[in-house]
């Protein structure tokens, strides 16, 4: 298929859609309220189903219901929307349930404002909702790659019986790129025979549930739970990286905030700066080993994002006090220039070693 | 050059380029010493609207007229009542940028009392790269409601095919016959073709409609 003009919310729901998604239910929001529209429009045409819920508790709830019967569904919203799903995402989770629920991030806390942000790293990558869980969490920087997520993401879902999470900013939800649709790498996906698809009178009937009223069951499923995301660890760390082992300084980005800061760095560069970038493109589970690759000769690695530093924390943990470890970030919805990262690693390199990092 | 009606009525699908079109001709139209009033009556796009460079306009004195609330994340549709100001003084050489698809258009109904037949121009920008308007079933059908939403008829054809910075001669050729068979089937001329300025020297001379290069106000220098 030729290269299409889509904005990124068109191209989550055709990417679904290519991906064999036939179920939608959500509740519009901006940013991403093109979504929604995208899929009542298109659902129909392909016998699916779009459902515009009462609210994103009930939306989520759908999902439950859907995924527990085995179908590949899907729901989406922006910050504070995502926030009333929680309890949903947490009983999906527990569940174990494959969905695709996608966060087209806005400016917080609370209501906030419609304008990009990447506030939510947090709540994404630490579980909003209660207990032991964990999302896969994919961050794109832009809207083919957003496109290659959601497909893969389906997959991804499949094949561990987990919820996946896709990250973006109100940005990449709204910027307009080119796109083609591309089949994903070949997984061997399971069979389903735990989905309620009705017994036939064949088998005993299937239950999808999150509670358990034995401790020692409750803890003999979190023991499996936690070994499920160590496979989910070894196996799903997406990450790029860019002149790491030959850098003076190394800026750690995802999203849209990625892309600013490769321009920076390419402006940095005729400068003669040496600046290399680690691009999460998996939030969880973090790539922590590819900041082992970062030269020693290095003076330090600077965190950009759209928020007060969150994904910071994360860097922190990988470089493991080996650099000190700077942050940038700007909010409410206020989207950084090439020219104010330029700055920022400018400033950065000028910190004496053992510096003020924070 | 762009001698069109007084009030030009930008229209079109969702994503077709509409403001990246207006606020180059609003610019182009400044250039020529007019006085000239750019009125972003988009009440369904909240990013990439034409108020966001409303400081580039103003210094090449455009005036920019939008919503009465002054914010970049009011997400209502707030029209400034000084938007019949360019529309009823005839000084003023006044492009409206509206909102993608019959939704966005619906917003003219309140200017019909003013907006008579043949008092204005209105463009529909037609993007062949767009999956919704890459036909000529789906052109069509875009126009005609806009025309229904709007209850204005659309007077010229604005090929704005393109794939933003990577943009060939051979997407605006692409669109250029779209473009024609639209036009020969609605009968409305072709207004303009519209293409970056390194594309726009490559295109051949024959075309149908005037080469309208542009640059791009709207895209940061690190998007694509």
């Amino acid at each position: 298929m030729a290269k299409v003009l889509m904005k990124g919310n068109e191209a989550i729901g055709a990417a679904a859609i290519e991906a064999g998604c036939k179920y939608f239910f959500g509740y519009p929001i901006t940013p991403q309220s093109e979504l929604p529209e995208y899929m009542a429009r298109e659902m129909p045409k392909i016998n699916g189903v779009f459902l515009q819920a009462e609210s994103e508790i009930a939306a989520i709830n759908m999902v439950y219901g859907a995924a527990g019967a085995g179908a590949r569904v899907m729901t989406s919203s922006s910050s504070p929307g995502i926030s009333l799903k929680q309890e949903g995402i947490s009983y999906i989770a527990g569940a174990e349930l494959p969905c695709l629920i996608v966060n087209i991030m806005r400016g917080g806390p609370g209501l906030g404002s419609i304008q990009p942000s990447q506030t939510d790293y947090f709540q994404a990558t630490r579980g909003g909702g209660n207990g032991d869980y964990r999302l896969v969490v994919l961050a794109p920087a832009n809207v083919q790659e957003l496109v290659d997520l959601i497909i893969e993401g389906f997959d991804i879902a499949d094949q561990y019986r987990n919820p996946v999470m896709i990250l973006g900013d109100g940005m990449i939800g709204q910027m307009m790129e080119p796109v083609e649709f591309k089949k994903p790498k070949k997984r061997e996906l399971p069979e389903k025979d735990w989905a309620t698809t009705g017994t036939k009178g064949k088998r005993k009937p299937n239950i999808i549930n999150s509670l358990y009223l034995a401790a020692e069951e409750l803890e003999e499923h979190n023991k499996r739970l936690q070994e499920k995301y160590k496979a989910i660890k070894e196996n799903e760390v997406k990450v790029e990286s860019y002149n790491i082992e030959d850098a003076d300084i190394v800026v750690a980005a995802y999203g849209t905030t990625s892309r600013i800061a490769k321009t920076a760095i390419s402006q940095l560069e005729k400068e003669g700066y040496k600046v290399g970038l680690i691009r999460p493109i998996s939030l969880w589970p973090f790539p922590y080993e590819e900041f082992n690759k970062i030269s020693d000769k290095c003076k330090g690695v600077l965190t950009i994002e759209m928020n007060t530093g969150q994904m910071v924390d994360d860097v922190k943990i990988a470089v493991n006090g080996r650099f000190p470890v700077y942050f940038y970030g700007r909010t409410g919805g206020m989207v950084p220039t090439p020219n104010e990262i330029a700055e920022k690693v400018k400033e950065s390199m000028e910190v004496k070693s053992n510096g003020c990092s924070i | 050059m762009y001698r069109d009606k007084r009030i030009r009525i930008i229209v079109g699908h969702y994503g077709s380029g509409k403001t990246e079109f207006s606020v180059n001709y609003a610019l182009k139209i400044a250039q020529q010493g007019k006085k000239v009033a750019l009125v972003d009556l988009d009440i369904v796009n909240l990013y990439f609207r034409s108020r966001e460079k409303e400081k580039v306009l103003e210094k090449s004195n455009v005036k920019v007229i939008s919503s009465s609330i002054k914010a970049s994340a009011v997400d209502i549709p707030a029209i400034s009542a000084e938007a019949y100001a360019p529309l009823q003084d005839e000084k003023y050489d006044t492009i409206l940028d509206i909102g993608g698809d019959p939704v966005g258009a619906r917003v003219l109904g309140r200017y019909n009392d003013i907006l008579k037949e043949g008092s204005y121009d209105m463009f529909y920008v037609l993007n062949a790269n767009r999956p919704e308007t890459n036909t000529l079933d789906k052109a069509i059908g875009y126009l005609n409601a806009i025309e229904g939403a709007s209850r204005k008829k659309v007077t010229g054809i604005i090929n704005n095919t393109h794939m933003l910075k990577s943009t060939t001669v051979d997407d605006v050729l692409k669109g250029q016959k779209l473009a024609k068979e639209l036009s020969q089937k609605l009968e409305i001329p072709i207004k303009y073709i519209v293409a970056l300025e390194s594309v726009a020297v490559k295109l051949p001379d024959n075309l149908e409609g005037e080469i309208f290069p542009i640059n791009l106000y709207m895209r940061e220098d690190w998007m694509l």
